[in-house]
């Protein structure tokens, strides 16, 4: 009985082998040639794709060279004359007034990160340590917010700002970005959970106090979800523009993206300068990405499937 | 001596407990504060003004009941800008296609890997002014989109104005939305990609089935969450687009979105009223949305 089984198992293993090896062997020109097409087929569409990803970035590179004569009588596809012409970065920085930009984008970013990384973590570690009345309400309010899109509420944030006399104030932009911040608690809470309680009890037998116990053992643990947090809202801190061009439009409290905003009305024909203005918001972006790509990676991909 | 350490006991315990509800309370007082004050507070001052005539800054509001929102669902200008919101949902569309695209052909073996997916991937990093402006330059007549294609033979008269034609201004404008975002969807997708058992594909493989069958039968059914997940984000981004085209065209040539005009009735023409009345209707759609990707994703997941 046994032996008939593994006979027939046998040959059922053996029949779709053979059938295999037919067909691989009969196709086997075929496929070749189907793989060869199919791999230059693939290696075209990534280098168009690639193309035209970076033609728009390189077309306003070679623009920023240009003086402003040679950029009105070339073609914008032509390379500049000369590579070292920087004079168009000048005026950006000096006259666009991207230097007070980039001072009170890293201003804002620093006190906003702060705020965020400490917020953060404080909410996630009292929710995911503590058992307190109300701690399910809090933990509910949290999320309920992250389902509101904040852009929809401005008007009536943007009276809340204003009676709190905070307008044309950076720390209207640095509240707003902590404060509205509800995917790095999730980050957090989602670390935390990972991180065994066993620790905590050990260090409160050692006697050590909730307080100690968070700025010792919680925070150097949570380092990874910190620096996520640090990734994906230092990008979208930096990048934003809508907040800082609505609560602080003085031009003295410009961040660089309302700087580079403004260049649209002066500058409105001198499209070198534009360009400038553009590539130099983008060189801290590609420094920070050629560092850190893996971190990057993960950072968004966490970040966007929070939302 | 029984007794005093029982004492001792609940001495420890309450003055843990008392430590206890300092530290939660310590801890959570900013953080419920900012959420009270720049999420709740506006969410029920929004529903509030939108039954009031106001322009923001007069101490006269007078209540006009439901008009704001009758407003909204009358005027064709408003719900006109509604269809703009389906020129960016149909980018999504693509925009998701081109990125399994892409995460797929990225996950086989292939020379400059990394260096394609950082060149697909780097836009959706960059600052959104400086994506405008230097899509401004792509799109102006004789700008580096006129340029390529006079290079390919088309004549400059025959190009049309990219962001000023009605047909057009839209198409173009979605063109960099979807430059921007798609090789964030697309690193997502092929990092679900990675997680698929890869002995499962070369099995598939040597029974002679081909990349396409490969893709449909082994790849998508593994990664179907996260795609529905895009799909829906994508519903709530359509819906909410405002940053590019404000950016480039300011809603010239009716490329204005629903958020912007939103914005423009609140802030240009000081119509607390009724722009709060408009975000209240985006509010509840967006929250419709949400309510069924909740069902949808949680369903996906007792599977």
């Amino acid at each position: 009985m046994g032996q008939t089984t593994s006979k027939a198992q046998a040959t059922e293993i053996l029949q779709p082998v053979t059938e295999d090896a037919q067909a691989s062997g009969g196709e086997k020109k075929h496929p070749k040639a189907g793989q060869i097409i199919w791999k230059i087929v693939q290696y075209a569409i990534l280098v168009i794709t690639s193309i035209i990803t970076l033609l728009p970035l390189v077309v306003a590179l070679f623009g920023s060279l240009k003086t402003s004569s040679e950029f009105n009588s070339t073609n914008v596809l032509a390379l500049p004359k000369n590579f070292f012409n920087f004079s168009n970065y000048v005026t950006a920085f000096i006259d666009g007034n991207m230097l007070t930009g980039f001072l009170n984008t890293c201003i804002i970013l620093v006190f906003s990160l702060v705020a965020t990384i400490l917020t953060g973590t404080m909410t996630a570690y009292v929710l995911n340590r503590f058992k307190f009345p109300g701690r399910k309400l809090v933990n509910n309010l949290f999320l309920l917010a992250s389902l509101i899109p904040s852009i929809t509420m401005q008007m009536s944030v943007f009276q809340i700002i204003s009676k709190m006399g905070l307008f044309n104030n950076r720390l209207s932009v640095i509240l707003l970005y902590a404060g509205t911040d509800i995917i790095s608690i999730y980050i957090f809470l989602q670390f935390l959970e990972n991180i065994p309680t066993s620790l905590d009890e050990s260090a409160i037998m050692d006697g050590a106090s909730y307080f100690k116990i968070y700025t010792k053992i919680i925070m150097p643990l949570l380092k990874p979800a910190i620096v996520t947090v640090i990734i994906i809202k230092g990008v979208g801190f930096y990048n934003d523009f809508y907040t800082p061009y609505l609560y602080t439009p003085k031009p003295a409290l410009q961040t660089i993206s309302t700087a580079l905003f403004a260049f649209k009305g002066p500058y409105g024909a001198r499209w070198e300068v534009i360009c400038a203005g553009a590539i130099i918001t983008m060189i801290p972006t590609l420094i920070i990405f050629l560092l850190l790509q893996k971190q990057i990676y993960s950072g968004m991909t966490q970040g966007a499937v929070k939302e | 001596m029984e007794e005093k350490k029982k004492n001792a006991l609940v001495e420890f315990f309450s003055r843990r407990a008392v430590q206890k509800w300092v530290i939660v309370i310590l801890f959570l007082i900013i953080p419920i504060a900012l959420l009270v004050v720049f999420t709740y507070l506006p969410l029920f001052d929004m529903v509030g003004y939108s039954f009031f005539k106001w322009n923001g800054t007069s101490k006269q509001k007078t209540w006009i009941g439901l008009n704001n929102y009758i407003e909204v669902f009358t005027r064709p200008e408003y719900l006109k800008v509604l269809k703009t919101s389906i020129y960016y949902f149909i980018g999504s569309i693509v925009q998701i296609i081109l990125a399994l695209f892409f995460a797929t052909i990225l996950n086989y073996k292939i020379k400059g890997r990394n260096f394609f997916k950082g060149v697909i991937f780097f836009p959706s990093l960059l600052n959104g002014v400086a994506i405008g402006l230097i899509f401004l330059l792509f799109y102006k007549g004789g700008g580096t989109l006129d340029s390529v294609l006079t290079m390919l033979g088309i004549p400059q008269q025959a190009l049309p104005l990219w962001l000023g034609d009605v047909a057009l201004v839209n198409i173009s404008l979605v063109f960099v939305s979807v430059w921007r975002y798609m090789g964030q969807n697309m690193v997502m997708f092929n990092g679900a990609i990675q997680s698929v058992n890869t002995e499962l594909l070369e099995a598939a493989s040597l029974d002679g089935a081909n990349k396409w069958q490969q893709f449909w039968y082994i790849i998508l059914p593994n990664i179907k969450t996260i795609v529905s997940l895009n799909l829906i984000l994508a519903v709530k981004g359509a819906i909410s687009v405002y940053e590019i085209p404000m950016i480039m065209t300011n809603g010239a040539n009716q490329s204005a979105t629903f958020v912007m005009k939103t914005l423009d009735t609140a802030f240009t023409s000081r119509k607390i009223g009724l722009a709060s009345a408009m975000g209240v209707v985006l509010l509840v759609f967006i929250m419709i949305v949400t309510f069924i990707q909740k069902r949808f994703i949680e369903g996906k997941e007792e599977d």
